[in-house]
């Protein structure tokens, strides 16, 4: 029955191969799949606990209109990197899950089906070099996020403040004005949940340049000295919570909390990828504000006169390598960038080089904020900074050498700043030395 | 990571395999050589799987730089020991361990005080062992959750405290010098029940007359405690307290829940995990679980000596 579509599909894959189609490719470009209809149940996994039984079923329900012969079940896992990341040690994991952070590219082919090379990807396609390896596409990005801070329009106004900072030493003081003129608290560093603290780390395109990873950071010793990036950021950081701007019991914080104290405006600042933004609007009209009471401010650091702000895709779509309905599960990918809206409904850019952007970064883009978009670690580097981050154990990725850092900001840990600074500068150089160039 | 068992058994009856000396009356397909082990194949095979296998894969890994990941595992001889025992960073957070300790002793404590007392006719004691075994049947997660509202700046705590005119209380876990004490305490709260149900079965199995006699006898309630509970539930004593201290050496839920180790309140385990999953270290992660387990058995060792398992009798 329906298999007799077999033609039309052929075709569909023939007019993806060149360009993909808004209609949906419906089979892998270039080599022969092993079954061309997408057909069978396919099981995609996902992170959003929240809308698996709402939003996605509505995916699922137009996906099985379009492709009946395909049947999606989901499975939404609440640690998603911890529990996928033991699942990848058999074969079953899905056939559509989401890249997992841990993975590193040149371990990519063992786990997930190359989905075309970065030129044919790249045509349709936004930042496929992230999830790319000796010129493989492994993976579609779900949506795009950039980064700076959210805050709360209406603290900011209340504390006298017109302009947004342009360097850290403007945010400070901006901050102290909050401090000094309203109740509420300047920062919230989110401490306690930990993986805000690593948000810090996906800021580098504020630097305005995008090799920026692959002349600098671990191609540095020195990666904490004042004009380098850690150095600005966690530097900044340090500051903020030196001062006294951030709360006062950093190690109670808790992040579905946040949202509701920066939607209230008790908080002033976050920072926090685009993504936080429409949960942060969401959060002040609950708490009987307006969507337009929070802002978006790039990270305060400008080069030659301009903001930067890093654009990077989310996680990223991918197929189990040892999928039995890989055909099917390439569709799901196409289709969930391409119709299902995620990215727009989600306040994120759009995976697609020719998709929506969304309203919500209507002021940031109005501060005349340049985006960039990193470029990869050459061939052969992919792993280097990664094989850096794992051997001097400073988790640039996580939390733990942030938590220390404001430990040690707000006197409950030994060292200062200098100090601090110099320990990660000697444990990365030495790492370096270790890993070799 | 792997999960390391109780290394203390209690002692298993023998199993009555073979009858004793039969006559010659062996029929075909009755009494086996092999019938015993038949029987014992489902149990032994489930125990070497899920115990003994994991664990020599873990002592296999220990060896390794194993990512976690990589489909090969690349021999280190004994780096990853050498790192442990070298480092001293991997060590320091044994202190840690001391705050549970403590903690443990005093739970001991507390728990051995309350069973002996809920074993006299106390008002109401029902109600009390029922208080105090409670917050053992909650769920680790729950507890880690509602004391981090419990002790938080503003929280419960400090409204009760509040209530007796403390107006300016620490900040219970974001003081690096308190975190530990908070966090110990926590665990005192949780496991305290467990300990007072063990005490609590062994005192009331002690016989009856013994506490009769001691009446007649004129024994005051210290010295029926000193003479007769003590020494009657002596095995009981030394079961919990190697239990206590390995405990104490391998705390995880608590404190990873509570702060994920931030603020200093690493423990070794926690220590473990980030190793593995952070820095994709399951070769010196392995290293250290192994490492752990050696320092539970050995603690387990020197208790033994200490306090020989002899059987007691009171009469």
């Amino acid at each position: 029955m329906a298999t007799r579509h077999l033609i039309p599909g052929v075709a569909a894959a023939a007019a993806a191969a060149l360009l993909l189609s808004a209609c949906g490719g419906s089979a892998e470009p270039g080599d022969a799949p092993d079954d061309a209809t997408p057909s069978g149940e396919i099981t995609v996994i996902t992170q959003r606990t929240d809308i698996v039984d709402t939003v996605f079923a509505g995916y699922k329900e137009q996906f099985e209109a379009e492709y009946p012969d395909v049947s999606v079940r989901f499975e939404a896992l609440t640690d998603y990197e911890g529990e996928i990341a033991v699942r990848m040690n058999t074969t079953d994991y899905g056939d559509v899950l989401l890249i997992p952070a841990s993975v590193t590219k040149d371990q990519y082919e063992n786990f997930f089906e190359p989905l075309g090379s970065v030129d044919e990807m790249g045509q349709t396609y936004r930042l496929v070099e992230e999830a790319a390896y000796e010129g493989q596409v492994y993976g579609v990005s779900i949506t795009v996020n950039t980064q700076g801070l959210v805050y709360n329009k209406k603290v900011w106004e209340a504390a006298g403040i017109t302009d947004l900072p342009a360097t850290p030493d403007e945010f400070l003081e901006d901050l102290q004005a909050i401090a000094d003129n309203t109740d509420a608290v300047p920062y919230y560093t989110n401490y306690s949940d930990g993986w805000p603290l690593s948000q810090w780390d996906g800021n580098r395109g504020v630097m305005g340049d995008p090799d920026y990873q692959n002349t600098h950071i671990a191609h540095s010793d020195d990666p904490w000295a004042p004009d380098q990036w850690h150095g600005i950021s966690d530097g900044l950081l340090y500051d903020v919570v030196a001062n006294g701007l951030s709360e006062d019991d950093p190690t109670t914080t808790n992040w579905e909390e946040s949202k509701t104290l920066l939607g209230s405006g008790q908080v002033g600042t976050m920072l926090l990828g685009s993504w936080a933004i429409t949960q942060m609007q969401q959060a002040a009209e609950d708490a009987g504000g307006s969507a337009d009471d929070i802002g978006y401010m790039p990270f305060p650091h400008q080069v030659d006169g301009a903001f930067h702000a890093q654009v990077a895709g989310d996680y990223k779509n991918a197929i189990n390598v040892n999928s039995e309905h890989k055909a099917a599960a390439r569709a799901w990918i196409e289709w969930f960038a391409e119709e299902s809206g995620y990215a727009y409904d989600e306040g994120g850019i759009s995976p697609l080089l020719d998709g929506p952007t969304p309203e919500t970064l209507g002021d940031f883009d109005a501060t005349g904020v340049e985006y960039v978009e990193m470029n990869p670690a050459p061939a052969g580097q992919e792993a280097y900074e990664t094989d850096v981050v794992n051997t001097a154990e400073i988790d640039l990725y996580g939390n733990i050498y942030r938590q220390k850092l404001v430990d040690i900001a707000r006197g409950a840990a030994d060292g200062d700043k200098e100090s601090y600074f110099a320990d990660l500068n000697q444990r990365w150089a030495d790492a370096r030395a270790t890993v070799g160039d | 990571m792997s999960t390391v068992s109780s290394p203390v058994r209690g002692t298993v009856s023998r199993a009555t395999a073979t009858p004793a000396p039969a006559p010659p009356r062996r029929g075909p397909g009755r009494g086996l050589r092999v019938t015993p082990w038949l029987f014992l194949v489902a149990p032994l095979g489930l125990l070497v799987l899920f115990t003994y296998v994991p664990v020599a894969n873990m002592v296999w890994y220990s060896f390794t730089s194993w990512d976690g990941m990589a489909p090969v595992k690349e021999p280190v001889g004994l780096d990853n020991y050498v790192r442990i025992f070298t480092d001293p960073d991997m060590f320091t957070v044994f202190l840690v361990s001391l705050y549970y300790l403590a903690g443990a002793f005093l739970q001991l404590a507390l728990a051995l005080y309350f069973a002996t007392i809920l074993s006299f006719n106390t008002r109401f004691r029902n109600l009390f062992k029922g208080i105090i075994f409670f917050p053992y049947l909650i769920n680790g997660v729950a507890i880690g959750l509602v004391f981090l509202f419990f002790l938080r700046p503003g929280g419960t705590l400090d409204a009760v405290l509040g209530l007796v005119g403390v107006t300016a209380p620490p900040q219970w876990l974001g003081n690096p010098d308190l975190v530990n004490v908070s966090l110990a305490g926590t665990s005192v709260w949780r496991y305290m029940g467990l300990n007072f149900v063990l005490f609590l079965g062994a005192i009331q199995s002690i016989p009856n007359e013994l506490y009769e006699a001691a009446d007649l006898d004129g024994a005051t309630s210290w010295q029926k405690f000193r003479y007769i509970i003590a020494p009657g539930i002596k095995q009981v004593i030394g079961l919990t307290t190697i239990l206590a201290i390995s405990g104490s050496l391998a705390v995880f839920e608590i404190p990873w829940i509570m702060t994920g180790g931030a603020n200093g309140s690493t423990t070794f385990v926690i220590q473990t995990v980030q190793q593995a999953f952070e820095f994709k270290k399951f070769g010196l992660a392995s290293a250290m679980a192994v490492v752990l387990l050696l320092i539970v058995l050995l603690v387990t060792w020197i208790q033994r000596r200490i306090i020989p398992d002899e059987k007691v009798d009171l009469t």
